[in-house]
């Protein structure tokens, strides 16, 4: 670990920010869950939960990013101090984004009322959200321990959830094609899903940050690409 | 298959530093002792030609003693005793066929206090072409004073009362008169030992401007206590520590990824 600062209210300073990102990465991670639990129990006031959560979320990316500036304006952060004021405002951005992902799948918590419910579907979108969870509490175990194995790990991890997203979509465009009735809960899944495989992504942007703090530059090597959900589906192999 | 092999850091190839232009000032083993005490220790520097390059450490670690290496000034402190070789464009300054006089008029030195002659301003700008031989007449004299205030940022302000002491201004004209008077000359290196450390921030941000417009024409290498400054001004930057160069690249590489501990250490305010 680092010398301490000759103005020891520096460190004090960088700890406290390190401290609200832990925090926010806290609540990030029970969104998540409780956003998927709510999605596959149909509990409504779960999914209220999660809404209001989400503004919490909110409020401490701002606390975060005031702080960070505050500490730019004072302290005037040089080097691998500066690189963790601007870690700590990126992660914290990444974490407000999976919140607000975690409140678009509750939003359709009230959407899926009828009777179409294929457990196996569920399921499938249940699995992705465990997947990014370890991949969440992974990278932010990395940010705390600024831990560049790990954060390679999950840098490299997010190909899976990638796969899964793919392979999900294309059951769902069986079961669409199948019966034209079962066409809303399909899409609003599919929305899920994609709300879920986007969350790895922010978890891979905060391996990417991990990474910068401790190196100081890029991942080198470019990102293994394992989405293709964009376009994916129709022209499956 | 790509097979080319990419080289990314080529700073780390050869001894001298990859600058990637010509240096103007070349430092090879530079020592320099003060009787028993050796302050300056095997120093390798090459510094780039038209660029501000900032010298930084804390106090006592050598700075100034290798900036007066630069300009011979060790020579006039009896008990300093200097090794090694430093060239500029090339040639041996330490040469003993070289001119001293000549070598203090190439390269120019600005002090931390600013230092004007008792004099008029005019006289103050006037005084080293004068020495020099610079000028054949009082018009060319009088061009001579004129465009040296102008790039030293301070002919405006000074225009109407030229003939008035150069002690009358304010600490920062007073600096950039002191400018003026080295630029007066053409040096072609300008030497800067904490130019700013006894200004308010605005005439410290008025100095800061004019090295920037400065380096288009010289070569600047500055002394500073403020790694703000440094960050600000420079291209390059050397740090030095306990008469040792500890570690020289870009500025912008030292400022956020430098590869030395104790750098880090020092430009992160973790030094006891
Ligand atoms: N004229 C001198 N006589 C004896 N020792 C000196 C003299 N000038 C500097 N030193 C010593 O050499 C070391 C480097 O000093 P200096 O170059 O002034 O450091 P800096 O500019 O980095 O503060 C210090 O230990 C200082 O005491
Ligand atoms: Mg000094």
């Amino acid at each position: 670990m680092m010398n301490e600062h000759t103005a020891k209210a520096f460190d004090a300073d960088l700890l406290d920010l390190t401290q609200k990102v832990a925090e926010m990465g806290g609540m990030a991670e029970k969104l998540i869950a409780d956003s998927v639990e709510a999605l596959a129990r149909r509990d409504i006031e779960l999914a209220k939960r999660v809404v209001a959560g989400d503004a919490a979320i909110d409020a401490l990316q701002h606390d975060t990013e005031e702080k960070a500036v505050l500490t730019i304006a004072r302290r005037q952060p040089m080097a691998i101090d500066l690189r963790d004021v601007v870690g700590a405002l990126r992660v914290s951005n990444d974490l407000e984004r999976i919140g607000d992902l975690a409140k678009n799948i509750a939003k359709r918590v009230t959407a899926l009322n009828g009777d179409f419910h294929p457990q196996k579907l569920i399921r499938g979108v249940e699995h992705m959200a465990t997947l990014v969870l370890g991949q969440l509490k992974r990278v932010l175990d990395a940010y705390a321990g600024r831990d560049l194995t790990s954060a390679l790990a999950v840098w490299k991890g997010d190909e899976q959830i990638d796969a899964m997203c793919t392979s999900l979509f294309r059951e769902l465009l069986t079961y669409m094609m199948e019966d034209p009735r079962n066409i809303t809960f399909c899409i609003h899944l599919m929305f899920c899903a994609k709300n879920i495989e986007r969350m790895g992504d922010h978890a891979t942007n905060i391996a990417e940050t991990v990474y910068y703090m401790v190196e100081g530059r890029a991942i080198a090597d470019p990102r293994p690409k394992g989405d293709t959900t964009s376009f994916a589906s129709m022209q499956a192999s | 298959m790509n097979s080319m092999v990419q080289v990314k850091h080529s700073e780390a190839v050869g001894a001298a530093p990859g600058i990637g232009v010509k240096p103007k000032v070349i430092a090879r083993d530079v020592n320099v002792y003060y009787g028993e005490k050796h302050a300056l220790k095997s120093v390798d520097l090459d510094v780039p030609e038209r660029s501000v390059t900032a010298l930084i450490g804390p106090s006592g670690c050598g700075k100034s003693t290798f900036l007066r290496c630069i300009n011979r000034m060790n020579d006039t402190i009896p008990i300093a005793r200097v090794t090694g070789k430093i060239e500029i464009d090339e040639r041996d300054i330490y040469d003993p066929t070289l001119d001293v006089v000549q070598l203090r008029a190439r390269v120019g030195m600005v002090f931390q206090k600013p230092n004007p002659f008792p004099k008029s301003i005019y006289e103050n700008v006037a005084y080293g072409p004068k020495i020099h031989g610079f000028a054949r007449s009082k018009a060319e004299l009088d061009e001579i004073v004129t465009t040296s205030l102008q790039k030293a940022g301070l002919f405006e302000e000074v225009k109407d009362r030229l003939n008035e002491s150069g002690t009358s201004l304010s600490g920062g004209q007073q600096q950039r008169l002191c400018i003026a008077r080295a630029i007066a000359v053409s040096p072609e290196v300008i030497l800067m030992d904490e130019p700013c450390s006894a200004l308010d921030p605005i005439a410290t941000a008025k100095i800061e401007e004019l090295m920037d417009e400065l380096r288009a024409n010289f070569t600047i290498i500055i002394v500073t206590h403020s790694m703000q400054q440094a960050a600000r001004v420079s291209q390059r930057t050397a740090f030095f520590h306990l008469g040792i160069l500890v570690e020289e690249g870009a500025t912008e590489t030292m400022f956020t990824t430098p590869r030395d501990r104790r750098t880090q250490d020092y430009i992160t305010g973790r030094f006891g």
